[in-house]
């Protein structure tokens, strides 16, 4: 009995190694096909992640965020489509007016896309920009002067992605709403990598969705998403994630933000999607530029939410908020982790980060950490942090007014969020996420 | 309507309520007097339900459904009612829409179909014009950042808003000035209708000045030791406490 075990243990951890089977593929690819300076790019990038591997618990970063059981799993590269492709439909978001973009694990799907033609706006396949200007000047420009293993990995071997540019001056009417599907047959690791370039006094809406076709096998997807928001450009961008138990996800969003621009992050999380971990860096690049980051993480099950962010003032008069909450039932687990750098050239800045978190399920965790490193001397920075719980004073109020106890929960939670969702620029998606923040709660 | 039989109910298994009995019929008022810690904000919350009090003998009766088997959702659905001692505050949800879900899973449960929300409205206006409320509802969150008066007017104006058959009053006049106070009960009194009871818990005479009660009792040790007319609570204002202490002793 013992002996069986042990060898089958033995079979997964040869036939396993999704590190191996990455390098292969990657050096291989790097080798024979791209050539120039992108290939180049590629090729450092696949150096860097051999000199690192994938991180383990004991690098700080990933600490309360294991990836080794992940990536010690057996993967495919490619894809096994599934037929029907009508997940998408989950993500739909109700009297929300949008142009849709899909992407089916990761791979751009025209058929399942409908986006207007719009002069100014270019919407494609990440693997069709790379003539574009605007993909040379930035691609790798920001995300890869990080040291996240995940991202060297996907510059050295992502296949597939999305390029949105919105040109100079263009305004968007009407938000995108990018549809992550996962819809594999068979256990999928995939990478795909996507850059937003909002050019000078633009201004758009990004919503993005994550979802899971109910017949996909497990995937594990890592996202790269670089952003470029230019000269008193404006972006509104939502992160919804409702995907599935059987999908994974390692997402690293990194923001590069010029003079007088304005960024604005909504990042929610939902019950299903068994690990979750985003990376959302943004870089106060100029002068007088505003960041606003906003996150909902409503967990359940076994579930793992990591949120790790970074505001990074770099220049003079900035001003970034940032408020997270956090509400965990079952065995369920929340990661926050907000560091706030003030470089010693950004004076009068303007910082402020609040942690909230509400443990449901006894058996639940929240790890908090607010970091603060500030170089410069006359800058105002705030952050807090709390952990609490159902308030039963305040339910049994509730209910002595006739008001049932999921009803009362309903409102009590609702209360909790609403600092964050009453700061949602859409209405149509603010009333989406209370929607999903009442059929979140058990 | 309320009919309370050999009532017993321990907290922390700590016996406070020790065989109490009260009836108490349609158009009625009744007060519940006593000194600190003789039981008489467990009776209300007992009757309204809360987790903490462990009921371990008797019966209580509301028009003949045993309240002791309902949630306290359930037993406000059936029309009791509690006015809290101290009132929450509950940042974030908003008194009108709180009033609304309130009234709705109340006339849900009576088979009635939501209120019209102009309706609504005009009821919120009217009800506190009757409790003297002019605080702007709309914006705030419930009772937070209200004064003591505010907070026992708003629980008034829910009780107005709710229509409960038996109210519960838990030392209403606590915390309360005398401006404050003769509001409050002017309120009440004008709710009085022969559909509907009060039970008024106070330690002081004071509110019996302005919510004229039909019966007075005297509850001590977890048991009503004296019963009487309204004349009793002036007996017990001029003799105090002790007196009772001293008769049941003996």
């Amino acid at each position: 009995m013992l002996d069986e075990v042990a060898t089958g243990t033995m079979i997964t951890q040869t036939s396993d190694s999704l590190y191996t089977q990455l390098v292969k593929t990657a050096g291989e690819r790097l080798s024979s096909g791209t050539s120039g300076s992108l290939g180049e790019i590629r090729k450092q990038a696949l150096e860097r992640f051999k000199a690192t591997g994938f991180p383990t618990v004991k690098n700080e970063d990933w600490k309360y965020t294991n990836v080794q059981p992940l990536v010690n799993r057996a993967y495919a590269l490619e894809a096994e489509e599934l037929s029907g492709g009508a997940a998408w439909e989950k993500a739909r978001i109700p009297e929300l007016d949008a142009h849709r973009v899909v992407l089916v694990n990761g791979q751009y799907s025209s058929e399942l896309s409908s986006v207007e033609a719009i002069a100014g706006l270019q919407v494609m396949p990440i693997e069709q920009a790379f003539e574009r200007l605007c993909f040379a000047k930035y691609f790798t420009a920001f995300a890869d002067k990080t040291d996240n293993p995940f991202v060297a990995l996907n510059t050295a071997s992502f296949t597939s992605g999305l390029f949105i540019e919105v040109g100079k001056n263009t305004q968007l009417q009407k938000p995108i709403h990018v549809i992550h599907v996962a819809a594999s047959a068979s256990p999928l690791f995939s990478q795909p990598r996507n850059l937003y370039v909002m050019g000078a006094f633009a201004e758009a809406e990004i919503i993005e969705s994550f979802v899971t076709d109910d017949a996909a096998e497990r995937s594990l997807s890592s996202h790269v998403t670089e952003i470029m928001v230019r000269e008193n450009a404006k972006l509104q961008h939502y992160y919804l994630q409702v995907a599935g138990e059987q999908s994974s996800y390692i997402n690293h969003t990194e923001v590069h933000q010029e003079k007088h621009s304005l960024y604005n992050n909504y990042n929610c999380s939902f019950p299903g999607a068994a690990f979750v971990r985003n990376n959302i860096n943004v870089r106060l690049g100029d002068s007088e530029v505003e960041s606003h980051l906003y996150g909902i993480a409503l967990t359940a099950d076994n579930q793992l939410v990591d949120n790790h962010t970074i505001v990074d003032h770099m220049k003079p008069h900035c001003e970034s908020y940032e408020w997270y909450k956090n509400i965990t039932q079952d065995t369920s687990t929340a990661v926050f982790n907000g560091k706030i750098f003030v470089r010693l050239d950004a004076q009068k800045t303007n910082a402020f980060q609040q942690n909230n978190n509400m443990l449901i399920g006894e058996k639940s965790a929240v790890y908090t950490k607010p970091q603060l490193e500030i170089f410069a001397d006359d800058v105002k920075c705030s952050h807090g942090c709390t952990i609490g719980q159902f308030d039963n004073e305040a339910l049994f109020y509730l209910r002595s007014r006739g008001i049932s106890e999921a009803q009362a929960r309903v409102l009590l939670i609702h209360a909790f969020a609403f600092d964050v969702t009453s700061r949602f620029a859409n209405d149509t998606v603010r009333q989406y996420v209370e929607h999903l923040v009442e059929e979140g709660l058990q | 309507m309320l009919s309370i039989k050999n009532l017993h109910a321990s907290v922390e298994d700590k016996a406070i309520l020790k065989g109490l009995d009260l009836e108490v019929k349609a158009g009625e008022v009744h007060a519940i007097m006593g000194p600190n810690g003789s039981g008489k904000s467990t009776l209300g919350n007992v009757l309204a339900g809360r987790d903490a009090y462990e009921v371990t003998e008797g019966e209580v009766l509301l028009d003949g459904i045993d309240l002791l088997e309902l949630s306290p959702e359930d037993r406000a659905r059936e029309g009791v009612f509690l006015a809290f001692q101290y009132p929450v505050e509950i940042p974030g949800v908003s008194n009108i829409n709180f009033l609304k879900t309130a009234l709705n899973e109340i006339r849900a449960y009576k088979g009635l179909p939501p209120v019209e929300a102009r309706e609504f409205l005009n009821k919120v206006k009217e009800k506190q014009q009757l409790v003297e409320f002019d605080a702007k509802l709309a914006n705030r969150s419930l009772n937070e950042g209200f004064s003591g008066g505010e907070k026992k007017r708003n629980e008034i104006l829910q009780l107005a808003m709710l229509e409960p058959k038996l109210a519960i009053l838990d030392e209403t006049d606590s915390g309360l000035d005398i401006d404050a106070l003769r509001i409050v009960a002017r309120g009440v009194n004008q709710l009085r209708t022969e559909n509907n009871a009060f039970v008024v818990i106070t330690h002081y005479q004071r509110l019996l000045e302005y919510i004229v009660p039909d019966f007075v009792h005297v509850l001590y040790n977890g048991r009503i030791v004296r019963s009487g007319t309204k004349e009793l609570a002036l007996e017990l204002e001029e003799k105090g406490y002790d007196w009772i202490k001293e008769t049941v002793g003996a």
